[in-house]
């Protein structure tokens, strides 16, 4: 993944020879549906992802209930599931509670969730920044301990719906303190989707004073359709980690108006074009999109799918 | 407070915003200087939404309805706006009104309104009408040539040779358009050798500008690059504009790329209306809105008015009874 070639690049940069994608769908898309999923349907999307190549895929989430009723079903999820060898499941886990039931379920990997912005993580978490990294330090120490890998998430890189604009050095701060209690990766996300490749280059040269490169990945939501041109210029600056989600399931229920993870077909499309790597099988991908959305009873929000299907 | 909501700050022109938060101004110029150094400072924007847009509508839209969208983009320092078209009403009924468009329009001083004109006849009756500024309309494929105007591409340049003549003649600047310069619908990808050589010709024959169509939007930054660094071998990177269709989700990261090559020219249209109609499942041009915004978020200026072009898509969507394609459009509505 440290291999650089000049695989079709634009003005002189080179781009990775290679970018894992990080598949969101079945948990941050799915955590978004206002009617509940059944359990069975979760299990088979997932189960396709698999199939279509995909290296990380996550899969659901351990967070109360109470909070998110749709991911209640986590431990059936996490059982059910067939896992492919070679593959990642993490599953988020905002605090201890959570972590021990997720490894308990049988989880290999977790995931923690930080903000930049401090009204963002009082109105979604109900604790300051501060608190936030203190509460997932007892989750990172725990995690080392068992052997468990941890990826960390910062939301609002590139933008709060409560605060608006976000200094790229508080997401550097807090991206470092996740680096440094132990995530192996930390994907940057732009939660509201409203940053353009300027403020994403920007941000990522901040960050990357802090945190190596290749550790960082992006999550970018397509809301303002400035995702993959986002995407494009953190390939551009060495990033080769990048979150997305199948048929553009999801986003923030916290950001008012905020829809739209980026699709992946969209993004495998435009990876595939710049002759960049991923493993993942398109056509594959495209069939695990049609069946969520057939059984969410919706339209695709992939360009890629919606083309393909009028051919 | 000292902090500008991010998102009316993406969204409103850099000199509203200077003059609603001056406070701004020289963290504006920081940001710019950063951002921009290897983008063009200025971008010219090129309207398409009333003829290749309206042109793919079904159902007849009324002339009143597109001389009030033409005159709404006016407003918002568009400074060119594709009008109509000089085509045989045979062949696109949507712009047998094109007399009464041109003439009943309100033309602003600080934009041009070019026509289409596929032909000597077209270009006599565009002139006729008033019109000041032409383009015609050729292929980097042989079969989307004969598929779409009937002849090939040789013979497609003996016919613009004419126009670009006479044109010459009254000083009524010519705009030439390369579709297929990313893929056909029937022959697949195209060589950007081929693409180069139809865009060398209509240079040479005396097009001001060459736009660069990805037809059907299978287009990716990789093959953009390349057929970028082929034409731009034969013409000037000043004299190509990119015409980026959204069919596959691609068109802005496509226009990124052809940004940090050096075009400075970019085709759009309004909430995303039109495609093409003879390749197969396409639609989608790129909404001017989501490429505004994104310029605009880069420090690029362009001289539009973001929160007007919107107001002007919401109009024309009403107008037709649809929703709008573009993403900004749908976001600035969800949060208000």
């Amino acid at each position: 993944m440290g291999q650089k070639v000049q695989v079709g690049a634009s003005a002189g940069k080179a781009l990775p020879q290679r970018v894992k994608i990080v598949e969101v769908g079945p948990r941050d898309g799915l955590q978004n549906e206002k009617t509940l999923v059944p359990t069975e349907v979760k299990i088979h999307l997932i189960d396709m992802l698999s199939e279509a190549g995909l290296p990380v895929i996550e899969a659901t989430s351990f967070v109360s209930p109470e909070w998110v009723p749709q991911m209640a079903d986590q431990v059936e999820v996490m059982k059910g599931i067939n896992r492919r060898p070679g593959v990642s499941y993490p599953v988020l886990t905002p605090n201890l509670k959570g972590f021990q039931a997720a490894v308990k379920a049988g989880a290999a990997e977790v995931a923690i969730f930080g903000a930049a912005s401090e009204l963002f993580s009082k109105k979604n978490i109900n604790c300051s920044v501060d608190e936030s990294l203190q509460r997932f330090e007892e989750v990172t120490k725990a995690a080392k301990e068992a052997g468990v890998r941890v990826r960390g998430y910062v939301s609002c890189v590139l933008g709060c719906p409560y605060e608006g604009q976000v200094s790229p050095d508080k997401v550097a701060q807090v991206a470092k303190r996740l680096y440094s209690m132990g995530c192996y990766e930390i994907s940057l996300g732009d939660t509201i989707g409203v940053g353009t490749p300027g403020g994403m280059a920007e941000l990522l040269e901040a960050v990357s004073r802090e945190v190596p490169v290749d550790a960082l990945a992006v999550h970018c939501h397509d809301t303002y359709g400035q995702a993959l041109a986002n995407i494009l210029i953190a390939l551009q600056m060495g990033i080769s980690v990048v979150d997305s989600s199948v048929a553009g399931l999801g986003g923030c229920p916290y950001a008012q108006g905020a829809s739209g993870n980026v699709a992946t077909e969209d993004v495998v499309y435009m990876l595939h074009g710049l002759g960049i790597q991923t493993g993942v099988d398109l056509p594959k991908l495209m069939d695990a999109g049609a069946f969520i959305c057939r059984s969410l009873n919706r339209k695709t929000s992939s360009k890629v799918a919606q083309a393909t299907c009028k051919l | 407070m000292g902090n500008v909501p991010t998102s009316v700050k993406h969204c409103l022109s850099y000199e509203q915003l200077i003059q609603d938060y001056p406070w701004l101004g020289s963290r504006l110029q920081e940001e710019k200087c950063t951002l921009t150094r290897e983008y063009p400072e200025y971008v010219k924007m090129i309207e398409v939404g009333p003829r290749d847009g309206l042109q793919n509508e079904k159902e007849m839209v009324p002339t009143r309805v597109k001389i009030q969208l033409i005159n709404m983009l006016s407003e918002t320092g568009l400074p060119v706006i594709e009008a109509t078209s000089f085509v045989s009403l045979k062949w696109v009924p949507q712009m047998a009104d094109h007399t009464e468009v041109l003439q009943a329009i309100h033309r602003s001083s600080h934009a041009r309104y070019p026509v289409l004109t596929p032909n000597m006849h077209g270009f006599q009756d565009a002139v006729a009408a008033g019109a000041t500024e032409v383009a015609v309309f050729g292929s980097a494929s042989e079969t989307f040539s004969q598929k779409n105007i009937y002849c090939s591409i040789d013979a497609s340049m003996l016919r613009f040779e004419e126009v670009i003549c006479t044109a010459k003649q009254q000083q009524i600047p010519v705009r030439g358009y390369v579709s297929c310069a990313l893929g056909c619908p029937y022959e697949g990808p195209i060589e950007p050798t081929k693409v180069a050589e139809v865009v060398k010709r209509l240079y040479e024959l005396g097009c001001y500008e060459v736009s660069l169509g990805d037809t059907i939007g299978v287009g990716t930054p990789g093959s953009m690059a390349k057929m970028l660094h082929y034409v731009m071998e034969e013409v000037p990177s000043s004299a190509l504009a990119v015409h980026c269709h959204d069919t596959y989700g691609q068109a802005l990261a496509n226009i990124l790329t052809a940004l940090q090559m050096g075009i400075c020219a970019v085709d759009s249209s309004v909430a995303g209306l039109g495609g093409c109609p003879y390749a197969q499942g396409s639609s989608g041009n790129v909404s001017t809105e989501d490429v505004l915004y994104m310029l605009h978020g880069m420090g690029i200026k362009t001289g539009v008015d973001l929160s007007k072009v919107i107001e002007a898509g919401d109009f024309i969507c009403k107008a037709l009874n649809r929703k709008t394609n573009s993403k900004v459009a749908q976001a600035r509505s969800k949060s208000s």
